[in-house]
């Protein structure tokens, strides 16, 4: 299968490998997919007072496309609100990365990190504030 | 060294230069068409062609007469499968087969069975092997037809064929064996062994891609219907003009076989021990398949906790194919690793290094230093590692399907 440029320069320079301490309440952690299915992606945010995403890490079991896809994202979400992160779409994902159709579930998985990540961080808010 | 690094002989082998050598002057000088009986072009090819016919049935044990040109392995088990079904079908209309076999076996038995025959898709043991006791169970009065294969492609186990020829045998049952990934690898003695339908092809063993041959037992004789119609050609159960350095090619990959093979075997294993012996070094890597009912040649290994697809991806300066089918459209893992009883993960994760006439010791040795810095870079970005590393149990997490 030929990858895109942009998609092999994600997987072999990947940004923000890594994890956040997920017991950080500043810290927001999404996981989805499934070993059984081939993708497994965990995103990590870590968000100020402001509500602005100052950090994020990823750790990918998949693909080249799904490393690509939630390296990408990690670097996106990067100084965006909660509200701005919650509008990426997984097509805009797919199309920076010229996606092939047998790959754009991989996007739609970086696009459900994020909103899971974003979740459980917004989770972790409600019962503070309770 | 020259990258990438060819490390998958079961897909396909490059043609021996001997081999070309041999085919060439039937393309230009000696072009005839063996059929034609009435001048010496036709005379000179027929004589190749029959020469061809005495080298493949040296190499495994049987009388040339007995032998069938083809298109190669995919078309010989179409006409063995077919042809034998069709002809037998008032004797009964059950067929057996195994859930490992290559999908020219599995997809012609597909068909058998929209045709009205009833196939029963038997399971291996976690070591690859059929399980003898439970394949005789399956037989019934109305079984004519077996097939099994010799070599499995994916994990290169290799099936107690004379066995199963005996119980066929017994019952009078048509035993077909898929033999594309075993000659030159595994001695064949078609004497012996009571195999009554064999399929080969060329391009598996240093020969060129496009031909192969059906072995169609004459003593005690199988009868099949032909698939193709036309000239008459190969005593009717295979029309069509002959491509004489296609066979030319064949016969001549198949002398070499039968010449070198029990060095050159020899040299392949010990590669392929140091190839196994590299990931000693590393974790939570398995091999798929019995070791030692194996040929020599291949290495089926699954990387725990890295997706195969990057993994492949990782190792691109090596040629090897991967049990994930993620590389085609549909997302299912190998299905011949989860007949062994391997999860989706160990399946999607799982690397197959096939080790041929070509390959050095040199090779050997990048490859194993390449696997062990991508698989650790991999498992660095794994959250399925980390999560092991933190003693989470990941068989015990729901994980949401999608």
């Amino acid at each position: 299968m030929a990858y895109s440029e942009k998609v092999i320069d994600h997987y072999e320079n990947p940004r923000n490998v890594g994890a956040l301490d997920k017991n950080d309440p500043s810290v927001g952690t999404g996981m989805v997919g499934a070993p059984a299915c081939g993708d497994v992606m965990k995103l990590q945010i870590k968000v100020n007072d402001q509500g602005i995403i100052e950090d994020a890490r990823f750790k990918t079991y998949g693909c080249g496309s799904a490393i690509a896809s939630s390296s990408l994202v990690t670097e996106w979400v990067k100084g965006k609100s909660l509200d701005e992160a919650m509008t990426i779409k997984n097509s805009q994902i797919a199309s920076e990365l010229s996606l092939p159709p047998v790959k754009i579930h991989c996007s739609i998985l970086a696009e459900d990190a994020i909103k899971a990540a974003i979740e459980d961080y917004r989770k972790k808010h409600v019962d503070l504030v309770d | 060294m020259n990258t990438p690094i060819y490390l998958d002989y079961s897909a396909t082998t490059p043609v021996d230069e001997r081999v070309l050598e041999a085919m060439l002057p039937y393309l230009r000088q000696d072009f005839g068409n063996p059929a034609s009986r009435s001048h010496a072009f036709g005379w000179k090819a027929e004589e190749a062609v029959e020469h061809a016919r005495l080298q493949v049935a040296l190499l495994v044990g049987c009388d040339a007469k007995e032998l069938v040109w083809t298109s190669g392995a995919t078309e010989s088990i179409n006409l063995a499968l077919k042809g034998a079904a069709h002809f037998y079908k008032d004797k009964g209309r059950h067929v057996i087969t195994v859930k490992t076999e290559h999908k020219a076996t599995l997809d012609t038995c597909r068909e058998l069975e929209r045709e009205g025959f009833e196939v029963t898709y038997l399971d291996v043991l976690p070591n690859g092997l059929l399980d003898l006791q439970a394949f005789e169970a399956s037989l019934r009065p109305d079984t004519i037809l077996v097939s099994v294969m010799y070599v499995n492609n994916e994990i290169g186990v290799i099936q107690d064929i004379a066995a199963i020829g005996e119980l066929c045998r017994a019952r009078g049952i048509v035993f077909h064996v898929d033999s594309a990934q075993a000659t030159g690898k595994v001695v064949i003695d078609l004497q012996a062994l009571k195999v009554d339908l064999m399929s080969f092809c060329a391009h598996k063993t240093y020969g060129p891609k496009g031909v192969g041959a059906l072995f169609v037992r004459r003593k005690p004789r199988v009868r099949l219907e032909p698939l193709i119609h036309g000239g008459g050609h190969e005593r009717g159960m295979r029309s069509g003009t002959l491509p004489t350095h296609q066979i030319v090619g064949m016969g001549m990959a198949f002398e070499i076989a039968q010449a070198e093979m029990a060095t050159e075997n020899e040299r392949i294993r010990m590669l392929r021990d140091r190839l196994w012996s590299g990931r000693s070094q590393m974790e939570a890597v398995y091999l798929n398949g019995d070791l030692d009912h194996r040929v020599p040649h291949n290495l089926n290994v699954s990387f725990n906790y890295v997706e195969g697809e990057s993994l492949l991806m990782a190792v691109k300066d090596i040629a090897v194919s991967s049990g994930s089918a993620c590389t085609s459209a549909s997302l299912e893992p190998s299905y011949v690793l989860r007949a062994i009883g391997r999860s989706d993960e160990l399946a999607h994760s799982s690397i197959r290094f096939s080790v041929g006439r070509f390959t050095t010791e040199a090779d050997i040795d990048f490859a194993v230093a390449l696997l062990k810095e991508k698989v650790a870079k991999l498992r660095e970005m794994s959250p399925l590692w980390e999560m092991v590393q933190e003693g989470v149990d990941l068989n015990a997490i729901q994980w949401a399907a999608h």
